[in-house]
């Protein structure tokens, strides 16, 4: 396994360490979990030549950055030199980037190596990557159980050590549910802190880019990294002045308030899960945390909302895919109507033509007031809810996900039942707050993880509560 | 709520640009109906008084000066990706009839 980021850092820095070494060590076990799934394709070449690059610079006495030398994966969505950047869709097969994504800058500016490109439920659309247009990503634990997803291979690059962390997305929950079932960190910032440009959008309202590693300390250190304003997205908000490295940060858990969501707690939840959120949260409070139930009612209409909102801007972003500008083209079309249709019905999978369909319908006149209008409105009931509850608690916390990881193909033939898994996920995205998933404990070999929740803009302080509580159930 | 019809299915996917073979008709009239019917839970929950909510960072038009901005791509890069090129510019169907 990877020492931590900043250890790798520091080792290359000082020579100890070869940044091109790295990246065959990372390639080698790319190549050794074949079997897994998880990566669409390498920049190898790439990689290569940066890692040379930066080795050569680093005999000349530079300094090449906080993450010098180290490897890192993509999820298949942002724009990265090196190999072709598709979504896992067929419709952007062979699509190369003109410029790259600003995460992958910001990373790259700073050290980092991007080695190759992760699989994911096309466009970000499911919880399993049974939905990618190419293949399934298997579970690190049981082959035969989906890691999670959308960024399911990102986590799986993590989890299997092929890479010290790896970046993906999160729209309803797609970085905090496959490191739930694959067993790492998974963050979802506040929404807008780190830059979409570059990224394949999938619902603009609730998008946002994040990591996953093995630690929390490491994921902190990403997006210390990639944090804070873009002039190219204009929906970036500032970073926290302190910044989000945790490293040396001294943190007291006693007399935190957590508030254990009590939605989040029924009978719908399977129990082991219940169980091992339950002995988390106990440690927190032996520790010295204050631990109060809360209630969140709109919690039990958010799924609902999320399923109108997200549906209806991805069929608005998708419609840039026409076969004109880029991607699959029909070539024998009659017209340019037909041209549109035919690129669209054969470029496109079966989830992302369910979701457009969807979101053409609560969008369309004479729906639009009953279902788009009144799921933003419940959004706002959402927001105001959750702003009430951190009035009363520094903190949430509950489960991830009602169950550990799924069976590949259990639930493919019942889409409400897949949407079902991201119950507990969607409302940070509806309401913009930062959340993350960490590991808690196991149920029959399965990972569970522990989702802790901040107010919007608290960033630092959930990362620093998260870092501790790892300490705790470590 | 009743089921999506036939014709509703298909005037869907004819706003979004989409043939559907026989099989995936009547799959969306099924699927989508129910999709429907759980989503529809929103029309009881009491949002008297409260506005919807588009965004949630707060921020207002963000503008900056209009200038050019290199992104490093050059013609060929950016056109690299088109399905069909003439003379540099990219090539459609005809639009007006």
């Amino acid at each position: 396994m990877w020492p931590s980021i900043a250890d790798i850092a520091s080792q290359v820095q000082s020579g100890k360490l070869h940044a091109s070494d790295l990246v065959e060590r990372a390639l080698q076990k790319i190549h050794e979990k074949e079997d897994y799934k998880a990566i669409i394709a390498t920049t190898e070449e790439r990689a290569r030549d940066r890692a040379k690059d930066i080795d050569s610079r680093l005999k000349k006495g530079q300094n090449v950055g906080r993450l010098a030398g180290v490897p890192f994966v993509a999820k298949d969505n942002f724009l990265v030199f090196g190999a072709d950047t598709t979504a896992a869709s067929n419709i952007l097969k062979g699509f190369e980037a003109p410029y790259q994504s600003t995460a992958v800058e910001r990373l790259e500016a700073e050290g980092a190596i991007c080695i190759a490109k992760a699989n994911l439920d096309a466009f970000g659309h499911g919880t399993s990557t049974e939905n990618s247009d190419f293949f399934t990503t298997h579970n690190p634990h049981d082959k035969g159980r989906v890691p999670g997803g959308s960024s399911g291979g990102s986590a799986v690059a993590v989890v299997l050590g092929m890479v010290p962390f790896a970046i993906g997305t999160d729209t309803g929950g797609s970085l905090r549910q496959p490191a739930n079932f694959s067993g790492c960190v998974g963050y979802k910032p506040t929404y807008g802190l780190v830059s979409r440009s570059g990224v394949i959008a999938m619902a603009s309202s609730t998008d946002t880019v994040g990591p996953l590693a093995r630690t929390v300390e490491d994921a902190a250190l990403v997006l210390d990294v990639m944090a804070g304003k873009d002039e190219k997205d204009s929906t970036t908000i500032e970073r926290e002045k302190a910044g989000y490295d945790i490293r040396h940060a001294s943190y007291d858990i006693r007399g935190k308030k957590v508030g254990v969501i009590k939605e989040y707690m029924t009978k719908d939840v399977d129990a082991n899960v219940r169980a091992c959120i339950e002995s988390a949260v106990a440690k927190l409070a032996q520790a010295g945390a204050q631990i109060k139930e809360v209630s969140i009612p709109t919690l039990k209409s958010a799924l609902a909302a999320y399923y109108i909102v997200v549906p209806a801007e991805i069929s608005s972003n998708l419609s840039r895919y026409d076969g004109q500008r880029y991607g699959y083209s029909y070539k024998n079309a009659k017209d340019l109507n037909d041209s549109y249709t035919k690129s669209r019905t054969i470029g496109f999978g079966y989830e992302a033509k369910r979701r457009i369909m969807i979101g053409t319908y609560v969008l369309s006149s004479g729906y639009y007031d009953a279902y788009y209008k009144q799921a933003q409105t419940v959004r706002t009931k959402l927001i105001q809810e959750f702003n009430q509850v951190f009035k009363i608690v520094d903190f949430l916390a509950g489960p991830v996900a009602p169950t550990t990881a799924f069976k590949i193909g259990e639930n493919t033939n019942d889409p409400l039942k897949m949407y079902l898994a991201d119950i507990m996920t969607v409302a940070a995205n509806l309401t913009g707050i930062p959340a993350i998933s960490l590991p808690a404990g196991k149920s029959d070999g399965l990972p569970i993880g522990l989702q802790l929740m901040a107010a919007e803009r608290q960033d630092k302080s959930l990362l620093e509560l998260a870092q501790a509580s790892e300490e705790l159930l470590a | 709520m009743a089921k999506l019809s036939r014709d509703d299915v298909l005037k869907l996917a004819r706003l979004a640009r989409l043939e559907l073979s026989k099989d995936e008709i009547e799959l969306f009239q099924s699927e989508l109906s129910e999709i429907l019917n759980y989503v529809a839970q929103l029309q009881k929950v009491d949002t008297k008084g409260l506005k919807p909510t588009y965004q949630v960072t707060g921020l207002g038009n963000i503008t900056r000066p209009d200038e050019i901005i290199d992104y490093g791509a050059t013609q060929d890069q950016l056109l690299k990706n088109v399905p069909a090129v003439e003379d540099g510019l990219i090539k459609v169907k005809r639009v007006l009839g």
